[in-house]
């Protein structure tokens, strides 16, 4: 009994750690495919309907999640300002939540929904319905016909989804806290521009291309490796989005560590109560 | 045997393959000549798709060697067996035609992929391959649209696209009608007719064995336990041979099911 259970979480351990190898391996022969891709049209045209697939298919979600999370945001702070008779502080809190974090961890997480799975349960079924075996005995590398220009798409246009993100996000906490709860204009806006600075739009830029590569590797990597029949499929296809959920927050933590250290470092604290 | 050279085409030489606890080939010993028509014979399940597998390169064996054309492939990696595939064609059982290309394009994947034909002269060929398989001017449909024969068809046309020394099915008329098998039976006739390739058949259709065959094999739990011509398998008399070839349950799994 006790040898066997041993010999269980030996053997899962075991397995944990050669796939996680093997996604690291996926992860190489991506990078090493890559080149090509940049500099012949021949591959760089596949790229284009990708593009389309994540990017503009995309933006109506993105856009409207981010827009009702910062109006959200103002409803929830609103009465605790108030409160304290600060309200038109409110905006920094607003836009430094929405630009830094909301707003990219939310684009991410909608992609990870509608494109990662999406890329899981096509090159999944392309798996079991021996698609990929075809490519191959074809002579052509599955990863470079089809995973790099999966991994091209997102890491380019995940950025700008985070755009148009944040964009709805800061017009939405805007809509509700001016034009609703009748906070002033000006110092609104004024103590926006005190709290959000380039640093802050760009951290959450910079973030959201490494969420873009992380959902289309772990998408494509699911697919890839998925178990046979239907069951398979869907089963890859949960574990593809539940890996790069995990996978994204994660990855937000250590960038806000990162990024707040070297930021003090730099320029020290800045705070949204003090001049 | 090759004429040129004096070794065969493939050979395996003590092919070991398992899957976990599974052993799927237990020892294959097997040369097939080029030019030849081969057809492996086997219960499902049995490893012959597998064997198959093993001769592109998609699968590896645990233990043993597999040569093609003098070569040892077993252990290439998958840039060096790129040039041994060139010169294979894969029937795939359920076709395998990518979702997202167009007859034509599944046609021309290959040829885009490994020449630097223009675009016309694919279409050409494209056309020319369709021809061959019996379906002409079909090449902006998609695969979706097919009939499950056609879809076979279509494989087939794209298998054949670079003129391989070899094509490999995967069990050809496995799903589809007796009408519709015998028509593939007569293509994979005409093209080792008229390509003159090598044809390596994994099926458990007897009647489509019996029609392509020179030479038949069957795989029984992981060995090969016949090696014959077409003619002499009817009169061997070995009871799991003969119950396969005549189609007829054992006494066990009749009793399996009182």
């Amino acid at each position: 009994m006790s040898v066997a259970l041993i010999e269980e979480v030996g053997r899962r351990t075991n397995d944990a750690l050669a796939a996680f190898g093997d996604f690291w391996r996926f992860f190489g022969r991506t990078l090493i495919n890559m080149g090509p891709a940049w500099l012949r049209w021949r591959y760089f045209r596949q790229v284009i309907p990708q593009m389309y697939d994540v990017g503009t298919r995309s933006v109506p979600v993105v856009a409207l999640t981010g827009a009702f999370i910062g109006m959200v945001l103002a409803v929830e702070s609103y009465s605790q300002f108030k409160a304290i008779g600060q309200e038109a502080r409110m905006g920094a809190v607003i836009n430094v939540s929405v630009i830094k974090q909301i707003g990219p961890v939310l684009a991410a997480v909608m992609l990870a929904g509608r494109v990662g799975c999406a890329l899981t349960a096509e090159l999944g079924t392309m798996n079991v319905t021996e698609q990929l075996d075809a490519l191959r005995v074809m002579g052509a590398d599955p990863v470079r016909v089809l995973v790099v220009p999966r991994f091209i798409a997102c890491v380019l246009l995940t950025p700008l989804l985070t755009v148009y993100s944040d964009v709805l996000g800061v017009l939405g906490g805007w809509l509700i806290a001016v034009k609703s709860l009748g906070i002033p204009e000006a110092p609104y806006w004024r103590f926006s521009a005190l709290g959000v600075d380039n640093w802050q739009i760009f951290e959450g830029l910079i973030k959201s291309i490494f969420f873009g590569a992380a959902i289309a590797l772990i998408g494509c990597y699911k697919g890839f490796t998925c178990g046979s029949g239907a069951s398979g499929v869907g089963r890859a296809c949960t574990e593809s989005f539940v890996a790069s959920f995990i996978a994204i927050i994660v990855m937000n933590f250590f960038f806000a560590q990162v990024s707040k250290d070297w930021y003090i470092a730099l320029y020290g604290v800045v705070s949204i109560f003090g001049a | 045997m090759n004429e040129s050279t004096g070794h065969p085409l493939v050979e395996f030489r003590d092919v070991h393959k398992r899957f976990g606890s599974l052993v799927v080939l237990d020892g294959i010993n097997l040369k097939i000549a080029s030019g030849e028509s081969i057809v492996i014979i086997g219960a499902s399940g049995s490893g012959k798709s597998v064997l198959l597998k093993h001769i592109v390169g998609l699968l590896k064996p645990d233990e043993g060697e597999v040569w093609f054309d003098g070569q040892r492939i077993d252990t290439m990696g998958e840039r060096q067996l790129m040039e041994i595939r060139k010169q294979c064609g894969f029937l795939f059982q359920m076709g395998a035609l990518f979702d997202s290309l167009t007859v034509g394009e599944n046609i021309g994947f290959p040829i885009q992929e490994h020449t630097h034909k223009s675009a016309a002269e694919v279409r050409r060929i494209v056309a020319q391959r369709l021809a061959m398989v019996g379906l002409p001017g079909i090449e902006g449909k998609m695969p979706a649209e097919l009939s499950g024969g056609q879809r076979k068809r279509v494989a087939l046309a794209r298998a054949i696209a670079l003129e391989p020394r070899i094509i490999l099915y995967d069990e050809p008329t496995t799903g589809l009608d007796p009408i519709r098998a015998d028509v593939i039976n007569e293509l994979i006739l005409k093209l080792h007719r008229e390509l003159h390739t090598t044809s390596v058949t994994v099926t458990h259709d007897m009647n489509s064995a019996f029609k392509v065959a020179q030479r038949i094999v069957m795989l029984h739990e992981g060995k090969l336990i016949v090696d014959a011509a077409p003619h002499e398998i009817q009169n061997i008399q070995d009871p799991i041979v003969r119950r396969f070839v005549l189609g007829e349950a054992d006494e066990r799994e009749l009793a399996a099911l009182q």
